[in-house]
């Protein structure tokens, strides 16, 4: 029995770059459905279609930048909305001068809000990377309720902040009146929105996917199964869990920037504490720890937040009693219940 | 900047943070005990004020309703603990985040269903209307006045049942060794009800009261519980003593900063900049001494081992 | 006594009125397998604590390789060349017996920050985990989940990846601790020739291994070194038979 675990163990790492075990079709199939789905709505003339796949895949990517800290390193984060939010805040400020044509936050020596994507989304990425520096290094210190309270408590503070800050549209938010652009692409076009979205949470996905088989993703696996070995090995664990974090809260900040230019307004409710919930039950129903277990995720919330949502007013109590069941009765997700365990290694 | 304006706003202040010593106590009571956290905290407080306002209603007297608002609520907590909370204990904290994060959701949204979206009234009782005379001038409310005393009350009442009698012995046990509790034959299912029954009592008595000041209305618990998080965060999560320390603390920063901010940065700034970044920095204010705290002690002011 | 590997000098550590370690000086030679005896209570695990660096003490001085090692981290102190295994055992369970080695590999040739090169595929990472794996006779568990290992052949893994540090000093933490007669031989035959190639400071609490490995000995009591010597001059030693092997042997 040992000698042929050892061998389709060793046969395993020789060929998983090729083959696709039971987790990998299922995932190549959630990414085909989103793909398929947004096409055939759009050619069918169903905009309305269309941006839900959007809203999934802009959703899946904020979960991606959360399983990141939260599945692979063991930090439950309950704050991940501050980098949602500061995103989207980002590309409706960046907007609001660009239609203004004002000087970025009202400094006069700053260049001039840009509507041009690109920028947009790398000034996204570094605000939330330096915020969630911060935001990390004085919560890295405390451990399980504590760090869960903390990043909670200053999520709160940057809502608070957003709430009185008037010059942004404080508690009315901000609308955005054109999306921004990128390069010479119309993306007004509800499918080519669609397909940059798409496109940015497959970079997420395999960036996080490379990310998680190297050198770091080693030490930040072994920072959340045993931080003592870690640390017995030479390894100091905390620089590796807070580069984890900034990582993890840029690409929810990314996604807070996309999420914006769809709905064509920023407000304060992305930066909501339930907003923080969401990331995290999106994690959760798809799989923690699991690659792809946001995207999944993803898709059944906006689904059920759809189909609920059109039923009954008040989808959510429903939403609760889901996850509930989940949390107490089906801990591994939709990919726990399709794909059985997770692998190890 | 007046002083009898200052003495107004540090009774305010006071009440404030008697308000979260109601919700602290209960949250760090039921981490210290059963090492659960509970989102759901302020669903019961919810809880208790949409009952004192229903009841109120109907009956027409406030103490009823205010009883029966602070009996639903430890109802209401009895009940949801041996439903769902007694399955979590064991399980990590991410369960039990995600447990009484549906937990609020069902609780927010049963209450819309039930109570509609419009937010209740609750009047303050004849008995304690109008205000009393205070130094410096001072017209403060008397019912506001009264939430102090009531919060300075149970300070004492929570001082001595946890000092002095059975329950309290056992919940001291219980923080410092859960295996123990049950090897001195203690029926821990039991205590553990009364123990988050007592907490959701306290927040939903903390929700009736303050249902008189404010509108009743769904998710007036939010922002109450994270108030009551940063409070037990500063305080030492499990620490009453730390509950009523960082509760007052917290009050007074928050009250006092929102008044004296705008006003200190009118001394280098124009008015209307002033107000504007004032508001906005005093609205941060408690969380930026919550992240100074932290620097210096990790885990709060009054660290429980565990 | 400047060639010593590890010199541990004038070690203090109290809590309230207990005074945990006092005074406790002693150091570990190139080449030898130094052990440290002494009964329950007498404050091994707090003077493991503060070698290994998760307790500070309150006074003295720890150089390992003539450098101090005073106010350096857990990791930096493994870097520096310490290499520990433990009392209860200490794995990711849920890896495997190479990936447990491999990090250890990893933290030995630097930094861990590389973002972009498979670890599973990386033969220098690979290479010298089964080098050591091979030295332990655990190469055909390799691919096996730590948490399928018998008690003894986790021993054998923690040895391992502490060896992988190529450290300058290996601190065993009771390895004998619940391994069975034949564990036990087997374990004290691989600790004889692994002290050419690393000196060794080994808590233990069988005393047949300790007589058998121990060049020389130093003994704890009430946090205290009351003496040290050879095997021979330990089990003559009165002091010792009284505080320590107690009057039923002496």
């Amino acid at each position: 029995m040992t000698q042929s675990h050892t061998l389709t163990a060793t046969g395993l790492a020789r060929t998983t770059r090729f083959r696709l075990d039971r987790e990998g079709w299922i995932s190549l199939s959630l990414l085909l459905i989103l793909v398929v789905g947004a096409t055939v709505a759009y050619l069918a003339g169903e905009r309305f279609f269309v941006n839900l796949a959007s809203r999934m895949v802009i959703i899946a990517l904020a979960g991606v930048g959360l399983n990141l800290a939260l599945g692979f390193g063991g930090m439950v984060s309950f704050g991940h909305a501050a980098y949602f939010g500061l995103g989207g805040y980002v590309a409706g400020i960046g907007a609001f001068h660009a239609f203004d044509m004002t000087p970025a936050l009202g400094i006069p020596f700053l260049p001039n809000g840009s509507d041009q994507m690109i920028p947009l989304w790398l000034t996204a990425i570094a605000l939330c990377g330096l915020l969630a520096y911060g935001i990390g290094r004085l919560s890295l210190g405390t451990s399980g309720v504590y760090f869960i309270m903390i990043t909670l408590a200053f999520a709160q503070m940057i809502y608070y902040f957003a709430i009185s800050w008037p010059t942004y549209g404080g508690e009315d938010g901000l609308p955005i009146y054109i999306r921004n652009q990128l390069w010479g692409l119309n993306t007004n076009n509800s499918l080519v929105f669609f397909f940059l979205c798409f496109g940015l949470l497959v970079l997420a996905l395999s960036f996080c996917h490379r990310l998680l088989g190297s050198r770091f993703g080693a030490a930040l696996t072994m920072a959340r199964l045993n931080p003592i070995r870690l640390a017995t090995s030479g390894v100091e664990p905390r620089p590796i869990k807070l580069m984890a974090f900034v990582i993890s809260g840029m690409i929810t900040g990314l996604a807070g920037a996309l999420f914006a230019d769809l709905n064509g307004f920023v407000g304060t409710s992305m930066l909501d504490w339930h907003r923080s919930g969401e990331i995290m039950v999106i994690v959760i129903l798809g799989g923690v720890g699991r690659l792809y277990g946001p995207v999944a995720g993803a898709m059944l919330f906006v689904a059920m937040e759809f189909w609920l949502g059109g039923l009954t007013e008040y989808w959510q109590f429903f939403l609760g009693l889901v996850l509930l069941a989940v949390v107490l009765f089906a801990r591994g997700g939709v990919f726990g219940l399709l794909a059985g365990r997770s692998r190890h290694e | 900047m007046t002083l009898s304006l200052l003495f107004e706003q540090l009774l305010n202040g006071l009440q404030l943070g008697t308000m979260l010593f109601l919700m602290a106590s209960g949250l760090t009571l039921v981490f210290g005990v059963m090492g659960l956290i509970n989102l759901a905290h302020g669903s019961f407080y919810m809880t208790g004020a949409f009952v004192t306002a229903w009841v109120t209603g109907t009956t027409g007297n406030f103490w009823v309703g205010l009883l029966a608002g602070t009996l639903a609520a430890a109802a209401v907590g009895a009940l949801v603990e041996f439903a769902v909370i007694r399955r979590l204990y064991q399980r990590d904290h991410l369960d039990q985040v995600l447990a009484t994060f549906a937990l609020i959701l069902i609780f927010s949204e049963g209450t819309r269903w039930l109570y509609g979206s419009s937010p209740l009234w609750l009047n303050v009782p004849q008995s304690l209307a109008g205000s009393v005379r205070l130094p410096f001038g001072v017209e403060y409310p008397l019912y506001r006045l009264a939430i102090i005393g009531m919060g300075v009350l149970i300070a004492i009442g929570l001082y001595l049942l946890i000092s002095r009698t059975r329950l309290g012995m056992r919940i001291r046990a219980g923080e410092n060794d859960r295996e123990m509790i049950g090897a001195l034959g203690v029926d821990i299912s039991t205590l553990y009800t009364l123990v988050f029954a007592l907490g959701a009592g306290l927040a939903g008595l903390a929700g009736a009261t303050i249902g008189a000041l404010q509108s009743v209305q769904v998710g007036m618990g939010e922002p109450v519980l994270i108030l009551a998080f940063v409070v037990i965060v500063i305080g030492g999560i499990g620490s009453i003593k730390g509950a009523l320390v960082g509760a007052l603390l917290v009050g007074l920063v928050d009250t006092l900063g929102r008044v004296l901010l705008p006003d200190l940065f009118k001394l280098f700034m124009e008015a209307s900049a002033a107000s504007g970044v004032g508001a906005a920095i005093a609205s941060m204010l408690i969380y930026i001494l919550m992240a100074i705290i932290l620097i210096f002690k990790p885990n709060g002011l009054f660290a429980v081992k565990h | 006594m400047n060639d010593a590997v590890l010199r541990i000098q004038n070690l203090n550590k109290r809590f309230g009125a207990l005074h945990a370690t006092k005074d406790v000086s002693f150091n570990v030679m190139p080449g030898e397998i130094h052990a440290l005896i002494g009964p329950n209570g007498a404050g091994k695990s707090t003077l493991i604590a503060q070698i290994a660096g998760t307790l500070p003490p309150d006074s003295g001085t720890l150089w390992l390789d003539g450098q101090t090692l005073d106010d350096l981290s857990v990791a930096a102190r493994a870097r520096q060349g310490l290499g520990r295994s433990f009392q209860v055992s200490s794995l990711a369970e849920s890896l495997s017996v190479r990936r447990n080695v491999m990090m250890a590999v990893q933290a030995l040739q630097g930094t861990s920050f590389r973002f972009w090169t498979p670890v599973n595929s990386d033969t220098s990472l690979r290479e010298p985990a089964e080098a050591v794996l091979e030295q332990m006779a655990l190469s055909h568990r390799a691919d096996t989940q730590v948490a399928e290992l018998s008690h003894g052949e986790r021993r054998q893994v923690e040895v391992a990846c502490a060896l992988a540090l190529k450290p300058k000093v290996l601190l065993l933490d009771e390895p004998m601790a619940g391994l069975g007669p034949e564990g036990t031989a087997k374990l004290t035959t691989l600790l004889e020739t692994l002290k050419h190639q690393v000196p060794i400071l080994l808590i233990e609490h069988d005393m047949d291994a300790v007589f058998r490995l121990a060049d020389r000995i130093s003994v704890l009591v009430a946090g205290e070194v009351i003496a040290h010597g050879t095997s021979e001059t330990i089990r003559n030693d009165p002091n010792v038979r009284e505080a320590y092997l107690g009057d039923d042997h002496a």
